[in-house]
């Protein structure tokens, strides 16, 4: 695709990502029975942390956060320009791994547990993009995400159970219920904001947007299940999305043990099931 | 960016020593029935994020310790409520030989809100007037607050 078109995707994507954060919340609300905030609070949210004054405790920290943003940016446009999805996944371990690093660097207990958490929630989660990869050469022959559509049928109908497998890292990637562990942002002050504890104005704002980047990346990782035609796709995305917050909504929280339990278990057997089952 | 700040009031509640009562009634506030986040305010755990904090209870000699320590980690601008007649002046308590009084007596104070509990509509109020003292704090100290974020 057009270097227009993917620049295009990257300015846009942190709109989209601030929208769908925006719709979450209001439908969280009316599902709680609650009036709920407009759809554009994350940008009020934004704006304002800019506004803040920006306090940080190191160096290094600023950097890891700039390179988290990046690193996701990086990831989009791999993605965007439908390159080698291998390299797509490390770029977005990469930018994961800065957050946590972000996390680390400060001597906040809480932030330190948040970071170890993060890391758990790649640990469980990166394999099954991997196993993901791994179908997508199945299929068509290459690691580039452009074979997909060449490919004349949807991805899901040859890998419904690796789709599973992704929607289960959704939930993870998403940070929400009953995976909302790393930074416990739904579940207010239990470590008290987990990695981004020590972030303040912009770095907190710049953060808050690399998350909003990661949604739309990982929305369009399962919009990669049925890019023919275009709008199937897009349809799944957003249904999975809304899934993901009604079970948001109804899952109560489990223990990191348990999403690394069953991310690996049923993760890694569903995709593992899959790919057998597809190759015999 | 005032509309911004107008629209999205991060609370951070602390209970420096109160009976409960003032607190139910706070957290009351969060609920489908009063719901502060259709005004964009959600109760955030972190004093490094929060823009209003809401004390609750008088001041004793072990939390003011703490109150000082939750109102220096607070970014610029920020604002303090002091929420029921306890954290206003000290109350009934005012008397006791280990209080301290208000919350004034520890940290500069921009709302006081009484009542023994507050009302949820009136602590909705003090967010409402910790909201147009955000904006006015904004206004001036932008420019002192981009110089010290850069020391
Ligand atoms: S003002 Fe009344 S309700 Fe509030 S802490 Fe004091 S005694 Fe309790």
């Amino acid at each position: 695709m057009s270097f227009a078109f993917s620049v295009a995707g990257i300015l846009a994507a942190p709109f989209l990502g601030g929208l769908l954060a925006g719709l979450d919340r209001k439908i969280t609300a009316r599902l709680q029975g609650r009036k709920g905030p407009p759809i554009i609070q994350p940008f009020y949210d934004v704006i304002k942390l800019f506004g803040k004054e920006s306090t940080y405790t190191n160096r290094h920290q600023v950097f890891y956060i700039y390179a988290y943003l990046l690193w996701m940016a990086m990831a989009l446009l791999l993605l965007l320009t439908l390159q080698d999805f291998l390299v797509f996944v490390f770029a977005l371990t990469f930018a994961e791994i800065s957050l946590a690093l972000a996390g680390f660097s400060t001597r906040s207990p809480y932030s330190h547990i948040g970071s170890n958490r993060e890391i758990l929630q790649i640990l469980a989660s990166e394999p099954v993009l991997v196993f993901l990869a791994f179908a997508l050469y199945l299929a068509s022959g290459s690691f580039m995400a452009g074979g997909l559509f060449l490919l004349g049928e949807p991805l899901l109908r040859n890998f419904p159970l690796i789709f599973a497998a992704v929607l289960l890292i959704l939930t993870i990637k998403m940070r929400k219920s009953p995976f909302d562990l790393s930074s416990s942002a739904h579940a207010h002050q239990e470590i008290v904001r987990g990695v981004t504890t020590e972030f303040s104005g912009r770095y907190l704002a710049l953060s808050e947007i690399a998350h909003w980047v990661e949604l739309v990346i990982i929305l369009f990782v399962v919009f990669l299940f049925w890019v023919d035609p275009w709008w199937v796709g897009i349809l799944l995305a957003l249904a999975a999305y809304l899934a993901e917050i009604v079970i948001d909504n109804i899952f109560a929280r489990l223990k990191i043990s348990w999403m690394v339990a069953t991310a690996w278990g049923w993760g890694f057997g569903l995709s593992l099931l899959n790919i057998l089952y597809f190759t015999m | 960016m005032n509309l911004s700040r107008a629209r999205s009031p991060w609370v951070l509640h602390y209970d420096a020593s109160s009976c409960n009562g003032c607190d139910i009634e706070t957290v009351a506030c969060m609920t489908p029935l009063y719901d502060i986040e259709r005004f964009g305010a959600i109760s955030i755990g972190c004093p490094k994020h929060a823009d209003i904090l809401l004390v609750t209870g008088t001041i004793n000699h072990k939390s003011l310790r703490v109150l000082r320590n939750i109102y220096e980690q607070m970014t610029e601008p920020k604002v303090v409520a002091a929420i029921g007649i306890c954290a206003t002046s000290g109350g009934v308590f005012h008397q006791s030989y280990n209080l301290l009084g208000g919350v004034d007596k520890a940290i500069p104070v921009d709302v006081y809100i009484s009542g023994c509990p507050p009302r949820p509509e009136a602590i909705i109020d003090a967010i409402v007037m910790g909201v147009e003292k955000l904006k006015k704090k904004g206004k001036e100290g932008l420019a002192g607050s981009a110089e010290a974020s850069s020391g």
